[in-house]
This record gives C-alpha cells, structure tokens and sequence, in this order.
C-alpha cells in the first residue's frame, strides 16, 4: 500500500485540495481552467518553466515561485536556499543567465528571530553562489495561526543566454534524454524529517543552482533542445509533460536511472516511487543523439551533476506518453502523478 | 540494494521465464491473491514475459479496496466529529464514500491525519488528551498483529480517548469466496506471502484439497513471483494440487505464533462484508468483547445505512478475477485515479489504479507488445 500517497480526487471540485498544489493532474487542471483563461496571453500560454521576453533587442526571462516547505530547516538546506535556487534554476532551465531576484516574505506571528536569520543567511549564501544580487523585497506578518512560520516568493529575471529556443516544442525523434545525478534526495530529505524517520543512511536535499552546468553546455556550443528541473513530480511529471507538449513517445530504462541507496531504501519503505519524488538539483536535458556523449562529459565536469547519466531516448510514435522498460525487461506505461506524493516538499 | 536486488535480476528472471514457456503445454488462469503482487505484476510488466497460454488473473487482496462503502461513510462521519482525531493509512484517505471520502472531510475542517503505524495513533492520544483518537484498522492478516498490539497498549495504559474503527478482513475465506463462485476460472494461487508470514499456511491444505487448486506461498519481487508461476504450472501440468512454499526466507508453515497469539487475544472473526462483492462469512475480525470499550462504532454509535455502489463499477467482478479492469465502460474515462468511482482506481494496489498508471489500457497493452517487439 503507498501509505504516503496524499491525493484527491474530483477534479470538478468546489474547494480547492492539497493535490491542486501538487504539480501533478490536478495542478495542470487548475492551470488550464482558471489562471490560463483568466490571464491569457503569448508568453504564459507557452507554459515554460518561465516567461520569455523580447524587450528592445534583449531576450529576457522572467520567472516567479512560492515556497512554503516543512520544515523551514532541513539536512542539506532552509526554505532559503529553496527560495533562491528554486528560481534561479527556473531561469536556467530558459537558458539564461540570472541577473536578479526579489524576496517576499510572508511571516508569522510569533516566529522566532533567529529562525528568520537562518532562513535569511542561507538566502544570501544560495544568492553568492548563484552569482545573482537580491534587489528587491517585501515583507508581510500574519496572525498567529494564520501562516506557517515563513512563506517566501521569490521572482527572477534572466538574459537568455542560448542560441537557439529551447523548450518542449524542439524535442526530436532521436534525441538522448540526459538527467543530471540521482533523483528523489529531497524528497526524502523532508520526508525523513517530517516523519521523524530514520534510513539506512543519512538524507540530504539536493537542492543547489544549476546555471553552471547550464552555462557549461552552452559555451561548448552544445545544442540544447529541452531542459526541465525536476522538482514536484520528479521525472515522471517532467517527462510526461514534455511528451504530451511535443506529441512524442519518451522510453526511458529503468536500469539506468541513478538513485542512491538511500533514497531507494527509503521508497522501497514507504511505497513510494523515486521517478515520482521531487529533486530541487536535479534536471533533465534532451540533446540530439550525436551531442549526448560529449554533452555528458561536459555535465560530469560540473559538481552540480558529476553523476550525469543518459536514461533514455525520444521516439517517432505520435503519442506523447512516456514508456520505461522495467529492470527485468518488461514495459509499462508511466503515468503523471496523480494526487500528491508528499504535501508541501518546495 | 542488498536483498531486493537479487529477486529483480534480469538474467534469473529471463531464466525462470524461459523455464515456464518450456513446461506450459496447456492454458492456466492463476490469480495472484495480494494487491501488492499485482503492483509488482503490473510495475514490472511480468505478463509480457509468460507464455500467452498462462494469464493472471488479480485478486481482492488489497485492502483498501475492499472495505465497504458503509465503513468509509462510518469513518467520514466519525472524522467530522469536532473531538476527534481520525488516523488513517493514507491510501484510505481518497477511497471515495457515498458521498464523500476522509480527504472530502478533511477540506470540510476534520482533523484527519496520515499515519505509518497504529501505534503513532497512540502517540497522538497520548499527546492530546483533551481529544479523541480515532485509528481507522484497515488490512488483512499481515496488519492486524501491529493494530492488535496497539489496543493491547491502550488498554494496559487505561488511555480513554483511543478507540478504533475495525474493518479486518482474513485472505483465506476470500480465496474460497472466489472459488465457490460458479463462474470462476482460477486454476491456482499465487497466496499473499506477508499474509502467511503471520498466519503460516497450514489453512490452506484444506482449500487446496477440497477445491482441488494448487497453492504456492508467493513473495513480492519480480523473481518471486515467476517462481511462483513456475512452481504452478509445475502443479497443474502434472495434474497435482498441493501447497507449496516459494517465499521460504519469510514464511514458516506454523507463521509467528507470537503475533497469532496477540491477534487472537484481541480480535475474534465476524462476517464482513467486502465491497463489490458482499458478505463473505467468517472473513474478517473484530474487536473482542473485553476490548469493546475501544470499539469507535460504539463510542460514537454510529449506525449508519447500508450504502450504494457506484452503479456502473465493476470492481466486483475485477476482484473476483471474472474482468479486467479495462473490460469496464468507465476505465480511464469516467473512472480514473483522480475520480475514482470504486476503490480499486485508489489504492496503488488495486488491479484499476495499476492498470491505469502503468498503462494497461485495451489499446496500450497492444502499443507495448508492438514495442518490446520493435525497440529492443
């Protein structure tokens, strides 16, 4: 039984469920019947991890996130560190350099100072790394009760950096899908802390900014075709999105995706899946076949992903799903996420 | 990973698999009993390795999908009382009611909390004495020890504010169920290893004489299962019906006595009803009469109607291993996991939810064969 499983169902809901936050079916429901048709426009119909810009003769990205994880402190990284790589990978996943962030706080009543300072340093620390200046902010209290200790929404904006368009959209038939290290560390880094529970070794998030290993792909000229940071959902919900927007079958070999033993004992515990457990350092790549080795050379150069690993290929069969040949050698369909794995992991 | 990765080996399952295309001359129909099994079954893509000429068939053993929808209802109305706590394993929390499920009640405002163990439902009322806890005791044979010794802690801390919602039901009367039905196929049974783990399998010689059916004791990996298979196939080409035991490193015939021992202390069997199929005699447990003072339903006196089932499921007949999930009209379409109408489309063990999500649609399964066929 996957006891952790969190899920709701009735899409035609009149309230709104923990799952409509979960990035899987129902998150893309909501998307679709509220905020698209209200908000229609160019940029946000392209539904990328952020919005690209042509202002004067600059290619700008631009992109926001809203993290609200518990607990606000745990073994690898603060919501800080969340606030700021979560979007600064956002950016990277455009192709493009940060260039600023903004911080929004919400805080509750009666938190403690010196949580805020920790929460605070790592942001700054995370900005250092990431090369990206903070310039902007706000800040709002709310009752007791009322919160969570800190809510904090960051935006970025970036100077697109890749040549060519890279998106969904530009995925071909052919084309090797890369991830950058082992998947499902996060997840069960909050996981294992939340529920006070204890694996076979320690968990840690892997949460860190991914522009290098980015920015190393584009100077070697490296023609990225897709990028996609694999957070909620993991690698299920990312490839499932990227296959149904390209309208092509995604395989992927089990055999072949990295996941430490940890996180596998971990899941194996619990029931759950770590194609479907979020990642805040890890994203996926689709490059052509030819480019695959060299571009994983690169990436292992990188020490946000010196675990590189090529897990499957794109195929010509017009149906946008996603296959995973299992260890044994059978196939199954992999499916979104359904409902929530974990509530409030980001 | 030691101890898992063994019974995933692709050699030794290729090797297995080839051994059962060898010795099947004939068709056979066995059901692996467990929710957990089919999970495997599906996850793994399993069929795609027998021979066309051996089909499993899945069977009711996955918990969630059989409570009924009266005792969902109990547990919706129990969680909406302001006083109480309901604790629950998560996979119950979307089961849909007659009109709501736990997690329906817990947008209204019930406090309804997921839980890993009944004894982390203990905690809580030890921690919050002015509430009442609630612990929703779902499962077969392998869960009912852990939910036994957590009443037998309740009562030896004289904690007044746990009590518990008992729907227990037992494998082997379901297994007769399936086999006394006059339309069944099975022809033998992959039986629910952590079952047996607790219980042994000395039932089972008589299920196995009478019906005159073969019974392997069947663990949960890939290898597992195959050899299970195998040592079916073994059975029924050679005309034999006997119980056999594959998942030796976990199960004894006599099972754990000790927790028999605490099971029977506090649980005796009762008639339960399973939903989609109805009342099986003498397949489930309840509290005994010296614990009934933890007893949720009479604490809260809860007396609610016998309600409907969705009238176009067919999990009925699915857990019986009569259809196929896709067989029905609402497969995928009106019935998904996100709006399930039974509760096999909820648990990630029930035959619906496992077709669904690994992709056991009519039209996929054909699309998969073509590719193993055409990729590799």
């Amino acid at each position: 039984m996957s006891i952790l499983s969190c899920p709701l169902p009735l899409p035609a809901t009149e309230r709104i469920l923990l799952a409509h936050g979960g990035g899987g079916r129902l998150t893309n429901q909501l998307i679709e019947d509220v905020f698209l048709p209200a908000f229609a426009n160019t940029a946000l119909h392209a539904r990328h991890d952020g919005a690209l810009l042509a202002i004067g003769g600059a290619r700008l990205a631009m992109t926001t996130d809203t993290y609200v994880v518990q607990p606000l402190v745990f073994p690898g990284g603060t919501i800080g560190d969340l606030a700021v790589n979560g979007t600064v990978n956002d950016l990277a996943m455009c192709g493009a350099r940060p260039i600023a962030l903004s911080a929004g706080f919400i805080l509750e009543e009666g938190l403690a100072m010196e949580t805020l300072r920790v929460v605070v340093h790592s942001m700054r620390d995370a900005a250092l790394v990431a090369n990206v200046p903070i310039v902007t902010g706000d800040t709002k209290v709310v009752d007791k009760g009322k919160g969570d200790g800190i809510f904090i929404n960051t935006t970025g904006v970036g100077v697109v950096l890749a040549p060519n368009a890279i998106g969904p959209e530009f995925i071909r038939a052919g084309d090797a899908v890369l991830v950058s290290g082992d998947l499902g560390a996060h997840g069960i880094a909050i996981l294992s802390v939340r529920e006070g529970l204890e694996f076979e070794g320690p968990a840690s998030s892997d949460t860190v900014c991914l522009w290098p290993a980015v920015e190393a792909l584009l100077e070697a000229g490296i023609e990225i075709h897709c990028l996609r940071d694999l957070t909620r959902g993991g690698l299920s919900s990312a490839l499932n999105e990227i296959a149904s927007v390209a309208g092509l079958r995604i395989t992927v070999e089990e055999a072949l995706i990295p996941v430490s033993e940890v996180v596998r004992g971990a899941c194996e515990l619990l029931g759950l899946d770590p194609l479907y457990v979020a990642n805040e350092g890890r994203f996926a790549i689709f490059v052509a076949d030819e480019d695959a080795d060299r571009a994983l050379s690169i990436l292992r150069s990188q020490s946000v992903s010196t675990s590189a690993v090529q897990v499957g290929s794109v195929y010509d069969h017009r149906s946008g799903i996603v296959t995973v040949r299992s260890r044994i050698g059978g196939n199954r369909v992999l499916d979104m996420m359904s409902g929530e794995q974990l509530p409030r992991i980001c | 990973m030691k101890y898992l990765d063994e019974y995933r080996d692709y050699d030794s399952v290729q090797r297995i698999a080839q051994e059962i295309r060898r010795i099947t001359t004939r068709p056979w129909s066995i059901m692996e009993v467990c929710g957990g099994q089919t999970y495997t079954i599906v996850k793994s893509g399993l069929q795609e390795l027998l021979p066309s000429l051996v089909t499993l068939v899945h069977g009711p053993g996955c918990p969630v999908c059989v409570t009924p929808v009266a005792m969902i209802d109990r547990a919706v109305a129990t969680a909406l009382l302001p006083q109480v706590i309901l604790c629950s394993f998560g996979d119950m929390l979307r089961v849909p009611g007659s009109t709501q499920s736990l997690l329906d009640a817990k947008a209204l405002g019930a406090d309804v909390r997921i839980v890993y163990s009944p004894l982390d439902a203990l905690q809580l009322a030890r921690s919050n004495p002015t509430r009442e806890v609630v612990f929703f005791a779902v499962g077969f044979e392998t869960t009912a020890p852990a939910n036994a010794m957590a009443v037998w802690q309740a009562g030896r801390e004289k904690l007044s504010n746990f009590s518990m919602l008992v729907s227990h039901v037992l494998v082997p009367p379901a297994m007769e169920a399936v086999l006394a039905s006059p339309q069944c196929q099975v022809q033998a049974f992959l039986a629910a290893g952590h079952a047996c783990m607790v219980t042994g399998y000395e039932e089972y010689f008589s299920i196995s004489q009478r019906y005159g059916v073969p019974i392997v004791v069947t663990g949960f990996e890939p290898l597992d299962l195959l050899e299970g298979v195998l040592m079916l196939v073994a059975q029924l080409e050679a005309g034999r019906a006997d119980v056999e035991n594959q998942y030796t490193r976990a199960v004894q015939r006599e099972g754990n006595l000790q927790a028999q021992a605490r099971v029977a202390e506090v649980f005796e069997v009762t008639h339960r009803v399973w939903r989609g199929i109805g009342e099986i005699p003498s397949s489930g447990l309840r509290l005994r009469d010296r614990y009934r003072d933890l007893d949720a339903e009479l604490r809260f006196g809860l007396k609610l109607e016998d309600a409907a089932e969705s009238a176009e499921c067919i999990a009925g007949l699915v857990l019986q291993g009569l259809r196929r999930p896709y067989d029905c009209p609402a497969f995928g379409i009106r019935c998904t996991p996100d709006t399930p109408l039974g509760a096999p489309m909820v648990s990630s063990e029930g035959a619906c939810a496992a077709y669904y999500h690994f992709g056991r649609r009519k039209n996929d399964v054909d699309s998969l064969v073509s590719l193993t066929a055409a990729s590799y």
